[in-house]
């Protein structure tokens, strides 16, 4: 899939992964009421199971990886809604956890629900779309874009908001 | 462009040198252009950077974001892709960006961009609309105002508010041609600085004293034993000084640099102490890293001069002054010792520091090493004693101690140094007068007859700003006005409707040369587009006083000039007026200006200072800026040169590490302690303080420093700092009924102005911190007119009070999580 498609045009041609009945796919009102300079795509992103909503702990991350094997990941459910939140009550988000600066793995703190990095001190609001809460990080944290399928209860991965550190882009 | 990839440079991409735009620090990034549609491959063979982006990069591999990518297009309508990138072989930054150096690329103008608002061409107010006009016109209507004002009225009617520095917006060529334009052609005394009211040093004090403000190397930090940090947060504001040379001292792994330097000297991990009311994000992040190798010194505000006195006199006490240096290379420490004589009792009872606390300070930083051997501590300052209460004073008092203790004067580790803001890039002929005049209540009394605001906003950064506003405000209406009835003026004819105004109705024309109209454009008749660097070459220093050439590597847009060259056309177009009259003596005056580039500048200004038939020229490059030339600066690359310069050895040029190692900068060569006793608070801001409820701190915020000219246009930045915040503590806040998100409006006497308040434990009780500078938000609005001797503003201290205006919606999209550090 090469041809340059918009996200939201993405969607329609991957609905076959993330999309059914009852699927929700999150994020994209959120991405336009955050004004993000431009989010269309031309990668080939592959869709990946995060997990069963109802598995998962509130405010406790579950680790993954996405696109590929050498990208980890975490997803949070947060107990409230949150923007770009999706499962049952809106509230199931996930990012890359490379730092966007230098690319250290960053580590979440679940007293104040942000992942921060060791290295150079960065700070990224989970419950704000990864937003830059202080630091050099010249980028928010890579949002995972999640879909999330109400008959089996699955949170799916389908798509990256944001380049990922180290990557020429994100699907190798 | 996407957000989820970028272009790699293939291996033939242009590759210029880019010293970073924004803070002091100058870290060195490569630009690399290449033609738009082509693109390097993934292998490490196939792209410019080397690097193998078939599998996932390591940490510290490189930063290669989507903000550092963009598409520009020339003059002759190419494309080309930039990807700015942080230079690992720069000494200063060694790899690392920061987020302000990395969103250069984003910055660069491009149609359709965040940078759409760029002035393009000159622009005129007619009255009724703003006109888009051509260089002729533009300057022939400048050129005509300050003739007319210069012949009838004097030079002191025509007023500036100029950038003095390096960086974007500065520059030696920019310093240089606006400087010969004012001082040499103009002959204006009526002229301020971008950031104070007055035409002014920021370090009066210390440069009397015989220690110019940036005296060490960045590599000092990393050998010392102790920093003292003063009103001053590096993380924030000087953000790879910080990361890559303090931050080392205090983790440890500098032990063996200094067991080198410093042969038989104890050497372990530095102690820092921290002097500021606030609890930084900086303090945080070091206690995180090392808490019991940190100690703050929360003074009360504004009571700096109390603090070094109390310090100075119980170190005098202990003995644990260089008694042999202050006898050999100092004078005046008696009279100093005995002016600023201050218990620790009652140091603790001004400063609201424990007396404990101030001995254990006294200890970490001046108490002898096991041995005897004096400790090697470098004191650091920056706004919080140059925007503090009475700025000459504390830098007297603080020099005081530095000096008894041998921290400056050439021993490495040591030195006492402004942190910056911009960078550095001064050569201008001396002012003409050298009066201090206040300018800002110059205009407000109705004086100067024409304001030029070159590459600077009093709108949103000057002190009394709202009245300030007003004054410029109404004055400028009058012109506007004036030009509205001047149905079918000719050019010359609306010289004469603005010459009019100005002359006998109060009024004041207004022109502002910038990059984008900014809020001074709601008072100016005319604005003129410049460049910053990147579209020009442009040099500039950092705080170790390292000069650089950033290259130019694309077009400006539009008909955008460089200052320097902008200086000179209008100073050709006002000696051509003066030829065709027949005034060869106004003529001659206005000569000196043919430049055909912006190296013409920098040779006839930073390379002619010292040199014979020059005249005087106070230059930044001292007497031997000469031996510097744009080729040589090409070659010597992101690590350039320290100034001075000593020598031209083949093609390399040799530089200076430390200064004062054998003299200081007085007439005798010695160190000149300075009598300074504690004298409370600046009136005016008492006045204030008996009045109110909290204190108005303000400072900086790391994302957007010396950077929101260009965020206020930028939608990341907009989305985290839409409206200046303001840190309140939850405790007052919920006296107040103010939430996160709230804008809440903060008043005084002065002014009032509107900020979104941010809670936090991190700020104490009755003292807020709001971001200076903000286009959303002027602080500047409620700080009072007090100032030095020397004109320098208390901008950070005021006192208002503050109420809840409305809830608003930033709560759902702003992060209002703590900014500071902890694991």
């Amino acid at each position: 899939m090469t041809q340059n498609v918009s996200r939201r045009d993405f969607f329609k041609l991957s609905g076959g992964l993330a999309a059914g009945a009852g699927a929700t796919v999150a994020g994209l009102a959120h991405a336009a009421a955050d004004a993000a300079p431009n989010t269309s795509t031309t990668l080939p992103y592959p869709a990946k199971a995060v997990g069963k909503s109802g598995g998962m702990k509130v405010n406790v991350p579950v680790a993954f990886n996405y696109p590929d094997a050498a990208s980890p990941c975490q997803a949070i459910k947060m107990g409230e809604a949150v923007p770009g939140g999706v499962g049952p009550n809106n509230d199931i988000v996930a990012y890359s956890i490379l730092c966007t600066h230098l690319g250290c793995p960053t580590a979440y703190d679940a007293n104040d629900r942000c992942f921060k990095c060791p290295c150079h001190f960065s700070i990224f609001d989970a419950e704000k779309s990864g937003q830059t809460v202080c630091g050099q990080a010249p980028t928010n944290l890579p949002r995972i874009v999640l879909g999330y399928d109400a008959k089996s209860d699955t949170v799916n991965a389908v798509a990256v908001d944001g380049l990922i550190y180290g990557r020429q882009a994100n699907v190798l | 462009m996407a957000n989820d990839r970028i272009a790699l440079p293939p291996v033939n991409a242009e590759k210029t040198n880019m010293t970073c735009h924004f803070c002091i620090v100058g870290c060195g990034y490569h630009v690399y252009r290449w033609p738009e549609n082509t693109e390097g491959g993934k292998a490490p063979q196939q792209n410019a950077m080397g690097l193998d982006f078939r599998k996932q990069l390591p940490p510290f591999a490189t930063i290669a974001s989507t903000t550092q990518q963009n598409t520009i297009v020339g003059k002759d309508g190419k494309r080309h892709t930039i990807l700015i990138v942080p230079d690992k072989e720069c000494v200063v930054n060694q790899g690392g960006g920061s987020i302000r150096g990395l969103r250069m690329a984003s910055y660069m103008y491009a149609p359709g961009s965040m940078t759409n608002e760029r002035l393009m061409n000159p622009r005129l107010f007619t009255g009724d609309q703003w006109l888009e006009t051509d260089w002729n016109q533009a300057l022939a209507i400048y050129a005509g105002v300050t003739k007319k004002i210069l012949d009838n009225k004097g030079p002191r009617e025509i007023a500036f508010d100029t950038f003095d520095h390096g960086g974007a917006g500065g520059g030696f060529e920019n310093t240089w041609g606006t400087g010969k334009l004012m001082f040499s052609a103009i002959q204006t005394p009526l002229v301020r600085i971008h950031n104070r009211p007055s035409y002014n040093s920021e370090c009066h004090a210390t440069r009397e004293m015989g220690i110019m403000e940036l005296n060490n190397s960045y590599e000092d930090a990393e050998v010392a034993d102790c920093i003292i940090s003063i009103g001053n947060n590096p993380y924030e504001t000087q953000t790879n000084y910080f990361l890559y040379h303090w931050l080392p001292n205090l983790q440890g792994s500098t032990v063996d640099k200094k067991k080198q330097w410093f042969k038989g000297e104890a050497a372990e991990a530095a102690r820092f102490i921290f002097v500021d009311p606030r609890r930084t994000p900086t303090i945080s992040i070091c206690e995180t890293v090392a808490k019991e190798n940190v100690l703050h010194l929360d003074i009360q505000p504004g009571t700096d001069v109390a603090l070094f006195n109390g310090l100075f006199t119980y170190v005098i006490e202990q003995g644990w002054v260089d008694k042999e240096f202050i006898a050999k290379r100092t004078k005046g420490f008696d009279e100093a010792a005995a002016a600023n004589k201050m218990s620790l009792a009652e140091c603790s009872q001004i400063t609201g520091v424990s007396v404990a606390k101030l001995k254990q300070a006294a200890e970490w930083a001046y108490k002898p090493k096991a041995g005897g051997k004096m400790k090697r501590t470098m004191h650091a300052y920056e706004k919080g004693i140059i925007w503090g209460n009475d700025n000459y004073a504390i830098q007297s008092s603080l020099l005081d101690l530095v000096i008894a203790t041998y921290n400056v004067g050439g021993r490495r580790g040591t030195g006492c140094v402004r942190m910056g803001g911009h960078q550095e890039g001064y050569t201008r002929p001396p002012h003409p007068t050298g009066e201090k005049l206040y300018n800002d209540q110059e205009i407000i009394a109705g004086k100067g007859m024409m304001y030029t605001a070159w590459g600077a906003n009093p709108f949103q950064s000057t002190c009394n700003a709202e009245n300030f506003r007003d004054a410029v405000l109404h004055r400028a209406e009058i012109v506007k006005a004036a030009m509205r009835k001047a149905h079918g003026a000719s050019t010359a004819e609306m010289v004469d409707v603005i010459y009019d105004a100005v002359a006998n109705k109060g009024a004041l024309f207004v022109t502002a040369i910038n990059l984008y109209p900014t809020t001074l454009a709601e008072a100016a008749h005319l604005l003129l587009p410049s460049t910053h660097p990147g579209e020009m070459n442009l040099t500039s220093m950092n705080g170790e006083r390292r000069l650089r050439l950033s290259q130019k590597f694309m077009d400006a847009p539009g008909t955008a000039q460089p200052d320097c060259l902008i200086a000179a056309g209008i100073a050709n177009t006002v000696k051509a007026m003066y030829e065709k009259e027949g005034n060869i003596k106004m003529a001659a005056r206005f000569a000196g200006f043919d430049w055909k580039t912006e190296e013409d500048a920098f040779n006839d200004g930073f390379r002619r200072a010292g040199q014979p038939g020059a005249g005087p020229i106070d230059s930044q490059g001292d007497d031997t800026g000469h031996l510097a030339t744009y080729a040589l600066l090409r070659k010597a690359g992101n690590n350039g040169v320290q100034l001075p310069i000593k020598e031209l050895k083949g093609d390399k040029l040799v530089g200076t590490e430390v200064l004062y190692t054998e003299k200081f900068g007085t007439d005798d060569g010695l160190a000149h302690f300075k009598a300074s006793p504690w004298k409370g608070l600046l009136a005016p801001v008492q006045m204030e303080k008996d009045k109110y409820r909290f204190w108005i701190n303000s400072g900086r915020v790391n994302e957007a420093w010396q950077t929101m000219y260009h965020d206020q246009y930028n939608p990341a930045m907009r989305a985290r700092w839409p409206m200046a915040p303001v840190e309140i503590n939850p405790a007052d806040a919920a006296e107040l009924g103010i939430a996160n998100g709230d804008i809440v409006e903060i008043h005084n006497d002065y002014g009032s102005t509107y900020a979104m308040a941010y809670l936090t434990d991190d700020a104490k009780r009755n003292q807020v911190f709001m971001q200076f500078g903000h286009y959303n938000g002027v602080q500047g609005d409620v700080t009072t007119e007090a100032v030095d001797r020397n004109v320098i503003p208390y901008y950070k201290g005021t006192w208002a009070n503050i109420r809840k205006v409305t809830s608003g919606e930033y709560k759902s999209t702003v992060s209002f999580k703590s900014r500071r550090y902890k694991a």
